[in-house]
């Protein structure tokens, strides 16, 4: 089924490019809102102190889980994750956005750094 | 009456308090963005405001999935800053201007903007971050704020002429606000960004030149575009310029640029900061 974007018309898909929308906000419902209880420190601890057993509490779908276990950040987003929520989880892990832009791009964290000011160079600053 | 004194735009990349809070300004790496910030502090001194009514998006610290307000209004006396969940430093807490809240509240639903009011609302990095970088090193903030927070995380969002419309309903309200204030609009947020999937990275700088570009002199030309037209032009965050837009309308008609500044990259974003007077 073609998706409808804002202007009613149909969209082309944007390549590498998951719009967080309402099929994927019902979707990932459970585990954005386990990501969300990591604003809590206590859950956060929690979290660190027995893994399965707080996936447990927030009935994670098997793909949501599976995703989860593996550090497979392109896994949550297909599972419905949104990158302001996954981002609480990637804090737990020590990931920052670099960190997870390279796990979803393939390259090393190096490259993707790299990467980011290649496309810097050459601009007129102001 | 009140006096709009201008508007100062920026963005809130999180890494950014990290910086400030390290104390690397003059280090290579963040130089080029701070560099940007003495005019800012030279032109906050001259015009002197003491309420400033910023456009954000919320990252998850106010709302959740489950109940998510295209527009939201707050309308509290004080706003604090609380654990994010993901190692930033906890910000200082906001004083609100309740009154002009609801005042504005009133224009913008009158001008049929069903806007959600909260009287309670937390405020996140979006917020204190342009602060930290206006006025470094405060006790206080020296202005009170209405805080104004666009969804910008989960589609449909609003399109840009709508918050364009939205902002310049603002403009109505605080133009005919009967008190005294000295009154600054901020943007935050932007510019292009995009933080998920396998396009992670993406950044676009004649995008965002197209954007600096006509905020000042031709708003309306930012909203040709579809967010699915601005997603794939400016990345999935990249949608946070709806902000810049809405305080671009606030701000009233007419507008000129005084001040510039653009780097790539901070963290994963085109960074950039910008002033504008009514003109």
């Amino acid at each position: 089924m073609a998706s409808v974007n804002d202007n009613g018309r149909d969209a082309e898909p944007i390549p590498g490019t998951t719009l967080f929308d309402g099929d994927a906000a019902q979707r990932g419902f459970a585990l954005n809102a386990m990501c969300y209880s990591f604003n809590d420190a206590a859950n956060r601890a929690a979290f660190r102190a027995d893994e399965d057993a707080y996936l447990a509490r927030f009935a994670l779908t098997p793909e949501q889980r599976l995703a989860v276990q593996q550090r497979d950040v392109l896994g949550m987003i297909a599972a419905g994750g949104n990158i302001y929520y996954l981002a609480k989880l990637a804090g737990i892990f020590g990931l920052n956005v670099q960190d997870v832009g390279a796990l979803q791009t393939g390259m090393s964290v190096a490259e993707f750094k790299q990467m980011l000011l290649d496309q810097g160079k050459g601009l007129n600053h102001g | 009456m009140a006096e709009i004194v201008g508007a100062y735009f920026t963005s809130h990349v999180p890494a950014i308090g990290g910086a400030i809070h390290r104390g690397d300004q003059q280090e290579p790496y963040w130089k080029p963005f701070f560099d940007g910030f003495p005019r800012v502090h030279e032109w906050l001194a001259e015009v002197k405001p003491d309420v400033a009514v910023v456009f954000n998006n919320d990252h998850g610290l106010n709302f959740f999935l489950d109940k998510l307000p295209t527009f939201a209004v707050g309308a509290a006396d004080r706003y604090d800053n609380a654990d994010e969940g993901w190692g930033l430093p906890l910000y200082k807490s906001f004083a609100g201007h309740a009154a002009l809240s609801w005042h504005i509240i009133e224009q913008l639903v009158h001008d049929e903007f069903d806007v959600t009011t909260c009287q309670k609302m937390t405020v996140d990095h979006a917020l204190s971050i342009p602060f930290e970088l206006a006025w470094p090193g405060v006790e206080e903030w020296p202005v009170r704020i209405v805080p104004i927070a666009i969804n910008t995380v989960q589609h449909p969002l609003p399109s840009a002429k709508r918050c364009l419309a939205l902002g310049r309903s603002v403009h109505r309200a605080l133009a005919g606000w009967q008190g005294d204030e000295r009154i600054v609009v901020i943007g935050t947020g932007g510019l292009s960004h995009q933080l998920d999937g396998a396009r992670a990275g993406f950044m676009n700088p004649d995008y965002d030149r197209f954007c600096l570009d006509n905020l000042s002199r031709d708003p309306d030309a930012l909203t040709a575009h579809s967010i699915h037209d601005i997603v794939r032009l400016s990345g999935t965050q990249g949608v946070e310029i709806l902000n810049w837009i809405a305080a671009r309308g606030a701000l009233g008609p007419g507008a000129h640029e005084i001040h510039r500044n653009y780097h790539i990259p901070i963290s994963n974003t085109a960074a950039a900061t910008l002033l504008l007077e009514p003109a």
